[in-house]
């Protein structure tokens, strides 16, 4: 974990451009999702019978990319031209670009109703994979998100597990509390983690969750094991100088 | 149109298991039968035509073709995002089939108006529109592109042209008559008010359905003269740039299309459609200032 998270700082670093600490807050989850739970063939990343991953919060595109790449997609050589000109990695995902990206996302508010059509299509075709996305917490600003759980729920779609990465990154704007409660009303199942603990993440992705979908909260800190970083707004979208690139490496060392 | 569509509609839903239908709570009854027969593939999402469009592209990406129906404000203008992102952005194919066109609903004032649907979709590149100018055209437009794996936006309306055209192909003009002074071009329901008004006047008239992919090669080979007038049903000026691709010599281009301005009368269509002077008279006075200026 710590050689991937160096990964996504030295990324940033690199291109002068990312999202770092999205990225750090999602990397647990994603990685569980990957090593865990997820059935997929990098050899054949469009398999008819893997299961789907969205990354809604396309900004946290760094950890997606790391692992993807961790798990054999593409070359690890992609990643040293993260965002330049004519390199498939750009700053947000893009499908057609990248083997193993299942949509393209950026604008906020769009992964969560395209996995319902994902999940009630593959109820349509009777096929029994699952279909996981995963949403900030500021992205449940959005109106989409909460359309998507009337309809999640409308159709028991006990094949979808929404993430909701909730740290908070949003509560200077409108911040969404209770998600729990708020997801419960609407029909769910729901789950709280520690989102920076991956036996937790592990065994909540697995739960069951008969004739409806699941949303799993994870708790994550903005930026988690980069101390600069940890919950500071600042570092939202910025890259590291060589000074503070030099600080984080031998902090995640 | 409209039952045209729950005809042609029924129709794929039997042939094709990949079909599925999404309507925004609109058109129901009509559909009433599918519902009965196909519950697993036709659906009355409700009133979040933003997830709806979201949703169909997601049902897309794993091979299946929605074709997603309400009033044309709510499923273009509401969702242009959607569109583009998760459509046009993502090389993903539905068709979406609106009702209302400009001002169908023209009693119900201008939120129920769409005069921009067009204009807005020919600024997202990829998306296919086809306007078709009657029941026969929507059928057979429909059928040979609904699966083609693009998105495309088809606008039904209740101004339907009595004049029946032995074929109208996807993509492709037809040429309704040949002359010297001018070009006109007509397009879906436009077309019977323009034929009419154009009988005694020397013009070439093009009839145009399919808007993009728009039929560069057929205008080129058409154009007569070096005034080029658009008829069309919806904001003016939406073909300029194809039209002009169509010429390498000057041309003077004239829009008989809705003007840039809200509708805020009520009435029925076609007292809109006097207000504007979409008429046979009016268009005949018009176009004839026009090729003889």
């Amino acid at each position: 974990m710590k050689d991937l998270k160096k990964k996504v700082v030295e990324m940033a670093c690199k291109a002068k451009e990312g999202h770092i600490p999205s990225a750090l807050s999602i990397i647990d989850t994603v990685w569980t999702l990957y090593d865990k739970v997820l059935y997929f063939n990098p050899k054949r990343p469009k398999d008819l019978n893997r299961d789907i991953f969205i990354l809604s919060k396309g900004q946290a595109s760094l950890a997606l990319y790391v692992i993807l790449a961790e798990k054999g997609f593409f070359s690890k050589k992609e990643l040293e031209n993260f965002c330049k000109f004519d390199n498939i990695l750009g700053g947000h995902p893009h499908r057609n670009k990248v083997p193993g990206v299942e949509a393209s996302t950026g604008s906020l508010g769009h992964g969560l109703p395209i996995s319902i059509g994902v999940a009630l299509g593959f109820k349509i075709k009777k096929k029994k994979q699952k279909v996981f996305v995963l949403i900030g917490d500021g992205e449940a600003n959005e109106g989409t998100i909460w359309e998507s759980a009337l309809l999640g729920a409308h159709y028991n779609l006990d094949n979808l597990c929404c993430i909701i990465d909730h740290n908070h990154s949003t509560d200077r704007a409108l911040s969404v509390e209770s998600l729990e409660e708020k997801f419960k009303s609407f029909g769910w199942k729901t789950l709280s983690v520690d989102g920076h603990n991956q036996k937790e993440i592990e065994k909540a992705l697995k739960s069951s969750h008969p004739k409806q979908p699941m949303a799993l909260i994870t708790n994550t800190i903005k930026g988690k094991g980069i101390k600069m970083m940890e919950n500071n707004p600042a570092w939202h979208h910025k890259a590291p100088t060589s000074e503070e690139f030099e600080i984080i490496m031998k902090e995640l060392s | 149109m409209r039952k045209q569509f729950v005809n042609t509609v029924e129709k794929i839903l039997a042939k094709d298991k990949k079909s599925v239908l999404l309507l925004g709570d609109i058109g129901v009854y009509g559909f009433r039968e599918s519902f009965k027969k196909y519950p697993d593939r036709v659906y009355n999402i409700g009133i979040l035509e933003q997830s709806t469009v979201s949703l169909a592209a997601g049902l897309n990406m794993i091979g299946l073709t929605p074709i997603v129906h309400t009033i044309a404000p709510f499923l273009i203008e509401r969702c242009v995002e959607q569109i583009k992102d998760d459509f046009g952005y993502q090389g993903l194919g539905g068709n979406l089939v609106s009702v209302g066109a400009s001002y169908d609903y023209a009693s119900l004032g201008c939120t129920h108006h769409c005069p921009a649907d067009v204009p807005i979709l020919k600024n997202i590149p990829t998306v296919e529109i086809v306007v078709p100018g009657n029941a026969e055209e929507f059928d057979s437009l429909f059928n040979e592109s609904y699966n083609n794996g693009r998105i495309t936006y088809f606008r039904l309306s209740e101004r339907s042209n009595e004049t029946k055209l032995p074929f109208v192909k996807f993509g492709m003009i037809n040429i309704i008559k040949r002359g010297k002074l001018g070009t006109v071009i007509a397009v879906g329901p436009m077309l019977d008010r323009v034929l009419a008004a154009t009988k005694n006047l020397d013009v070439t008239l093009i009839y145009l359905t399919t808007l993009r992919p728009f039929d560069t090669k057929g205008v080129k080979r058409n154009i007569s003269g070096d005034k080029i007038i658009i008829c069309e049903p919806y904001y003016s000026g939406a073909l300029t740039e194809d039209v002009l691709a169509c010429t390498n010599k000057p041309v003077k281009i004239e829009h008989m299309g809705i003007p840039k301005e809200f509708l805020t009368s009520y009435g029925t269509q076609e007292e809109q459609d006097n207000f504007l002077g979409f008429n046979e008279k009016e268009i005949h006075n018009r176009i004839k200032k026009i090729i003889n200026e």
